[in-house]
């Protein structure tokens, strides 16, 4: 299992949640994570209902059998002052380079420069060990961009290292690769079972590839239970309305006879039945897709009573029951 | 003297009878004075095909019409019948005949756009230094950032052509979608910064002795900078910005102009959301941000909103009675349904199921398995029913959330598509939900 685990995929597929029931599952049975947000969103801290985030790792969550999940925002702008005390210890200098403007400069108008910043910092998390030797985290978890901004925000290292040739940069650039190209990260790509995210995905995974980044596995999120099966939705196209109006009216919902109130529900049902049709139809093909992309996929039910602190631990215990922790 | 009813009685009625103002869209499109219309909203709520639908419907309503898209969603450009949209806007065929006006679409290209502005405002010297410093290479391929600077660049231009009556937006899919507002603001407090004229100062200097500030702090940076970036690093920056110099002061006058034509009343943003949770969150972010830097709101595109036509029934009756046809019964050992037949209506009708004519007419056994297998999909039916009604209810729960935060903001509600939009047909479907600004119930029985 990789050390360092990449979620992403796109907007509103559930990234954050999935991340974030990742660290749980990961932290089950006494192992310590650290849950990493790169996008100041805030969303891992309104998951797991709590305040904010400052930019500090802190413990927010206990998992089932003693682990700990801890929480990372980074905010670019202290981890840039953070790596040059830590690195190049230039406490002071940071200081003065702050007045000049150049930290404004580095985390918002060098667009790259805040993605080294926050891949560096993840890495960092990685590698840390404690006085005994040991690693300080078991696992670390970061909820990444978005699929389509994800191969260039890893490989920005890439990039740093081809520009800035010798010195601090470089070698700590090289040493941010290292990590990302190995097989102790996996980058794992969140989707839904509908046509854009797939497509999204399999662009996605395509370019990872190209990059020489270690893809993990799709993890499909939100997976509608399945109500109606195919043989269902055959009977549904056949039966003659007045049998299922009387079956209403069985159950005890009104009169089955034209007018009746069990015979107005027939029309809507049967309408709400060809719309899951449709979409059981898409589902069927989207999951056939993923399944040529020659990766694990792994389904996440879709939780009818909405996000929550419970859910999320559902997730976290669904991960574990199909071994993706 | 008579007693006022509870206030919040009649609050509770008055929020589930007039939810929201309803955000009237055609008028907007069709109003001459409208220039631009920005689309933003987190990822994922259909940003970009909401663009694209109202950048339609505004050019079959007679308008000529340029949709700017950022997100390079190649089924976007094909259901305008584009292979790939690039960054010169493409005429889009097969709009409705009787359309007057005319779509054109196109798709942000950063690098391009970058490098047509060093082209245009740098002598072809000068431009050739920047095109191929490999900091600038990097910087304008495309990381966090540069999107929103572009787009804004991009808009300026289009505006400045002048040639279409109509500029339909959808804005990057960063972090926060509105980053592009700050662009102007930020690049204006680079520009102003000390950085900017210390990593200047070595390319310009040339032992001028005019630079009086490169004091000793001064050096002190310069020689810190040389260590973090290493000296080739930071003289490829320096050659950059130095032979940016012009391009960059240009540049923010033309952000400057644009953040302002933004504010201008020819502008309508529209804040794009889902109702889901995290989505209207975004959404009330947008709302807030919006208000802060002035800009026109027209209101709220609330996509993939959920319906019924069967929305009397409850969930919880509808599972009820899915209960009540999956449980196996002893009575139908009898061959017969007397004792259902006698349950109680719930809706109060007095119709008997009795008499309602049966069709089928083969043995008695076979009926009833037929029988059965009818109950048992009425029994899914009724499932899904309650399905669709616990997501109507969570959807008017956030919904509602946000109406309270915002009621001064028009909601316009788009009813969920089952399958995903594939051509200028499927565009024009949610053009019409979109100017319905309320999602029309599929088969509605009971008003």
């Amino acid at each position: 299992m990789s050390r360092l685990q990449v979620v992403s995929g796109k907007g509103g597929t559930g990234k954050t949640t999935v991340a974030a029931a990742l660290a749980l599952a990961l932290a089950t049975e006494g192992k310590r994570t650290l849950l990493v947000e790169v996008e100041g969103r805030q969303g891992i801290a309104q998951l797991f209902e709590t305040e904010a985030l400052p930019y500090e790792e802190r413990k927010i969550a206990v998992a089932p059998g003693g682990g700990e999940v801890y929480a990372l925002a980074i905010d670019p702008e202290l981890a840039l002052l953070d790596y040059l005390q830590m690195f190049y210890k230039l406490g002071g200098a940071g200081r003065a380079l702050k007045k000049l403007g150049a930290i404004d400069f580095a985390t918002t108008i060098a667009p790259g420069l805040r993605d080294v910043l926050l891949t560096g910092k993840a890495c960092e998390a990685v590698r840390r060990k404690d006085k005994s030797g040991r690693f300080t985290y078991d696992y670390v978890v970061m909820d990444a961009p978005p699929t389509g901004r994800i191969t260039r925000f890893l490989n920005v290292n890439d990039e740093v290292a081809g520009l800035a040739k010798i010195g601090p940069i470089h070698n700590q650039a090289q040493a941010v690769m290292r990590v990302l190209k190995s097989p102790e990260t996996a980058v794992h790509l969140v989707t839904l079972l509908e046509e854009m995210p797939v497509q999204e995905t399999a662009d996605g995974i395509a370019e990872l590839r190209a990059a020489r980044l270690p893809v993990g596995r799709i993890i499909v999120n939100m997976v509608r239970p399945e109500v109606l099966d195919a043989a269902d939705l055959e009977l549904v196209r056949s039966v003659p309305r007045t049998a299922v109006a009387k079956s209403l009216s069985t159950a005890g919902l009104g009169g089955a006879r034209r007018g009746g109130n069990a015979e107005k529900l027939v029309d809507p049902l049967v309408q709400q039945a060809g719309e899951y049709a449709e979409r059981y139809e898409l589902e069927h093909e989207q999951r056939a897709v993923l399944g040529e992309l020659g990766l694990p996929v792994h389904e996440l039910p879709l939780l009818a009573e909405g996000m929550d602190l419970a859910g999320l631990y559902e997730l976290a215990a669904e991960l574990r029951n199909q071994d993706l922790s | 003297m008579s007693r006022p009813e509870p206030a919040h009685a009649h609050d509770h009625a008055a929020r589930h009878l007039s939810p929201a103002r309803t955000l009237d869209l055609d008028p907007l499109l069709d109003d001459p004075k409208t220039r631009i219309v920005v689309c933003c909203g987190s990822g994922g709520v259909g940003k970009t095909t909401t663009a694209a639908a109202l950048g339609l419907r505004a050019a079959e309503r007679g308008r000529k019409v340029v949709v700017l898209t950022i997100d390079p969603a190649r089924r976007l450009a094909q259901s305008m019948g584009i292979d790939s949209l690039d960054n010169v806007p493409r005429r889009v065929k097969g709009l409705d005949d009787s359309a007057t006006g005319e779509l054109h679409a196109m798709m942000l290209d950063m690098k391009r756009t970058f490098d047509e502005i060093v082209e245009a405002h740098a002598d072809g010297e000068r431009a050739a230094a920047i095109l191929n410093n490999p900091f600038y290479q990097s910087l304008s391929a495309g990381f966090a950032g540069t999107q929103e600077y572009m787009a804004m660049e991009k808009l300026g231009q289009l505006r400045a052509r002048d040639e279409w009556d109509l500029i339909v937006v959808d804005t990057p899919p960063s972090r926060s979608a509105l980053d592009f507002l700050d662009a102007p603001k930020r690049l204006g407090s680079f520009l102003d910064g000390r950085l900017i004229r210390l990593l200047t100062a070595p390319a310009k200097l040339g032992g001028r002795a005019g630079m009086k500030f490169l004091n000793v702090g001064m050096s002190m940076m310069t020689g810190t900078l040389g260590k973090l970036l290493g000296g080739q690093l930071l003289k490829d920056v320096q050659t950059f910005v130095a032979a940016m110099d012009t391009t960059f002061g240009g540049f923010r006058t033309r952000a400057d102009a644009t953040y302002k034509l933004l504010q201008a009343p020819g502008t309508a943003f529209l804040v794009v959301a889902a109702p889901e949770r995290d989505a209207l969150r975004e959404a009330a972010y947008f709302v807030e941000r919006l208000a802060a830097e002035d800009m026109p709101l027209a209101g709220l595109v609330l996509n993939r909103v959920h319906g019924s036509g069967a929305a009397r029934l409850s969930a919880e009756r509808a599972l009820a009675a899915a209960e009540n046809l999956e449980e196996p019964r002893i009575v139908d050992q009898d061959g017969g349904k007397a004792g259902l037949r006698n349950s109680p209506d719930m809706y109060g009708s007095s119709q008997s199921p009795a008499s309602d004519p049966v069709s089928g007419s083969g043995s008695p056994a076979m009926d009833r398995t037929a029988d059965r297998s009818v109950e048992q999909l009425t029994a899914s039916l009724l499932r899904l029913h309650a399905e669709r009604m616990q997501l109507l209810s969570r959807e008017q729960r956030t919904r509602d959330r946000f109406t309270a935060l915002h009621p001064e903001v028009a909601v316009a509600e788009v009813a969920a598509l089952p399958g995903d939009v594939h051509d200028l047909a499927g565009l024009r479907d949610i053009g019409n939900r979109l100017a319905a600004g309320r999602p029309e119930l599929p088969g509605a029985a009971d008003g």
